[in-house]
């Protein structure tokens, strides 16, 4: 096990580099001089070259990239470009609000897409199996811009059953108040993937040998999906929950962005609509640095769930 | 007198099982004729030009206006002379009583040439401006659905050149390759194009499917060389190889074809992904510059007008999308499945 964990961390440094290094290449090279950007439209020379200067960029490509290496493991990307507030700060107090959304959303996902998932596997191929698959698939087709604007206007300029967007400093008003509409409007949309894959888990151990055994033995049915096929299932479902936890977070942009939630997505939306730079880089990598922990964690998961996986 | 039967190939099969799965050939149809409706707009038979302002500002949809009276509706005013009176603000312009001596005086050099009268109504409404929704809406499917195509050709091409060299070759081929997936992989897709979109500063069309095409190619790439390393030490491979047949050859007219059922439903998934994610960054003003209509700028002007009850343009585009996106889709599971019928049990 040890073993096995030291060399997926040895085996991850390549990928690291290789990210760090798309991302360099990327900011450093194809989007040309951001001296210009940040000078703004009336520069001078001597303020570009002022500018230059100061971001380093004036000197040979191998020191910057020393220099951008040094700033992901030093965590210090210095200031955002346009407010002037430390990167770094940026992100510390953005994972709050982004958290308060997520973690409520995916909690009732997985439970609604289980739940469905179950109930609809327990009936497989009839008219509300088909019925709902195809459910699905429409509401999956329909993008999560449509269901925000029509949601946002109906439940909340209309209605007036939900504040039309805010956010406060409590966490319980925020919860009960700010987060619940972009809560349910995100899990219109999420359920119906994970219920698809979910259903397809669940199908494939409804075939295993134990279940026969079981139903031999006399074992009701909602005892076998609920323990016997649940748990699993239940291996596949919660490394796949876990894998996913990075992409979540830039995942909800579109929800902190329609309703004015001060979170991590809305923050890299603002820093592309102005160009700014630090921000962006600093988010790709430590989204990438992420996304990879989480995928050895889910991995490392599976290995102690299910015994049967050999990993060595 | 014996003849030899051909037998049908792997195309006219699966042709067949496509044509007797019901709801594979109504989505067929869907999709074709939304190509058929781009090719013509492409061609300049169909909306040649969606910036004219033909209706009255937020003209309403002619079928609804039956039920709806149109007092909501500014008083429209059908000639030149009386579109100037009064403006967008309801002020009067201080030198209207001069404008008929003024016209008798210089007949010709006046003024703009007075414009068609304007449609109180238009078929799927109008928007802000007085731009037809339905002119609009062509164009913007034309947009969407070229964008998404031609960058899920770009995609699926990079992927299977990718998947046949890493998987044929294997070995250090292999790893660099596996490399280079594991970095693209690593950062969330959105995330990745967010990071493109902002680097490159000119917004437009080619950019938007170079973006989309040079970052989608990772899921082609995986399922593409899995089925290389499966097939290059397959009996006709090696077969080939012994006749004589180069690397080149063996991969690409050898192996390709039997794996092209593959790369076929991932190029019409790519397709559907790739649509989606134009109408996010052009939603965002990301994507199509603003002279250039599209799904995505449709809903975000469309995002506006809601909020003044004005919904036909978000329905119709909104509408438009889910329509192709589900047909794709369930083409895409029928084509999954008369391509492979394996799969399905």
């Amino acid at each position: 096990m040890i073993a096995y964990l030291m060399r997926r961390i040895w085996q991850m440094i390549p990928t690291l580099l290789g990210v760090v290094l798309l991302v360099f290449f990327l900011f450093n090279w194809v989007g040309g001089d951001p001296a210009y950007v940040l000078a703004g439209k009336m520069a001078s020379p001597e303020d570009i070259a002022n500018i230059r200067h100061q971001l380093g960029i004036d000197r040979p490509l191998w020191e910057q990239l020393w220099i951008f290496i040094r700033q992901i493991v030093s965590g210090d990307f210095g200031d955002s470009w346009s407010t002037h507030e430390p990167v770094s700060q940026i992100f510390r107090t953005r994972l709050g609000p982004s958290m308060t959304l997520l973690i409520p959303l995916m909690i009732l996902e997985t439970a609604v897409a289980v739940l469905i998932a179950l109930l609809v596997s327990a009936f497989r191929g009839s008219l509300l199996d088909r019925s709902l698959m195809v459910a699905s698939t429409m509401v999956m087709s329909i993008s999560l811009l449509v269901y925000i604007i029509v949601g946002q206007y109906v439940f909340a300029s209309v209605l007036g059953w939900f504040p039309v967007k805010g956010w406060s400093q409590q966490l319980s008003q925020n919860l009960t108040t700010y987060a619940v509409l972009p809560v349910l409007l995100g899990l219109l949309v999420s359920v119906a993937p994970s219920l698809r894959l979910y259903r397809t888990f669940i199908l494939d151990e409804v075939g295993q040998d134990y279940v026969r055994t079981a139903r031999a033995k006399g074992v009701s049915e909602m005892r076998i999906l609920w323990v016997h096929v649940l748990r699993n299932a239940g291996i596949p479902i919660v490394t796949n929950l876990l894998m996913g936890l990075p992409a979540l977070l830039t995942g909800a942009f579109l929800l902190e962005r329609f309703f004015a939630i001060p979170g991590i997505g809305r923050e890299i939306i603002l820093a592309v609509e102005r160009s700014d730079f630090p921000i962006i880089k600093a988010a790709t990598v430590y989204v990438a640095m992420a996304t990879l922990v989480a995928n050895l964690l889910g991995d490392m998961l599976y290995r102690v769930l299910d015994p049967r996986v050999n990993l060595d | 007198m014996t003849t030899t039967m051909r037998s049908p190939g792997l195309w006219t099969l699966a042709w067949r099982r496509l044509c007797r799965d019901r709801v594979g050939i109504v989505s067929l149809w869907v999709v074709a004729f939304y190509f058929g409706v781009v090719l013509m707009a492409l061609g300049g038979w169909l909306a040649p030009d969606w910036t004219r302002e033909v209706g009255v500002n937020y003209a309403p949809p002619t079928w609804w206006m039956g039920a709806q009276e149109s007092e909501d509706a500014p008083a429209a005013p059908t000639t030149a002379q009386a579109n100037v009176v009064a403006d967008l603000y309801g002020l009067q312009d201080p030198l209207a009583s001069e404008f008929a001596v003024m016209q008798a005086a210089y007949p010709n050099e006046v003024g703009l040439p007075p414009e068609p009268p304007r449609m109180q109504t238009l078929p799927l409404g109008g928007d802000k401006w007085g731009h037809d929704v339905l002119t609009k809406l062509i164009k913007g499917s034309q947009t969407s659905l070229l964008v998404g195509f031609v960058a899920a050709l770009v995609a699926t091409a990079l992927g299977t050149l990718f998947g046949a060299v890493a998987g044929y070759f294997g070995r250090w081929v292999d790893d660099a390759f596996n490399w280079l997936y594991g970095v693209f992989t690593a950062i969330p897709y959105l995330l990745l194009v967010f990071a493109i979109a902002a680097v490159l500063q000119q917004r437009g069309v080619v950019t938007i499917i170079l973006i989309l095409g040079l970052t989608g190619w990772t899921g082609v790439f995986r399922l593409v060389r899995a089925e290389y390393l499966k097939h290059k030490s397959r009996e006709y491979v090696l077969a080939a190889g012994a006749i004589g047949a180069s690397n080149m050859r063996r991969m690409f007219v050898h192996i390709l074809p039997n794996v092209s059922h593959v790369i076929l439903v991932q190029l019409s998934l790519n397709v559907v992904g790739f649509i989606k994610s134009e109408v996010i960054l052009s939603f965002l003003g990301f994507g199509v510059p603003v002279d250039v209509v599209s799904w995505g700028s449709m809903l975000n002007e469309a995002q506006n007008e809601l909020i003044l009850g004005k919904w036909w343009q978000l329905a119709a585009a909104g509408l438009a999308m889910a329509v192709l996106v589900t047909a794709f889709s369930m083409l895409t599971d029928a084509l999954r499945d008369a391509l492979d019928p394996k799969l399905k049990q």
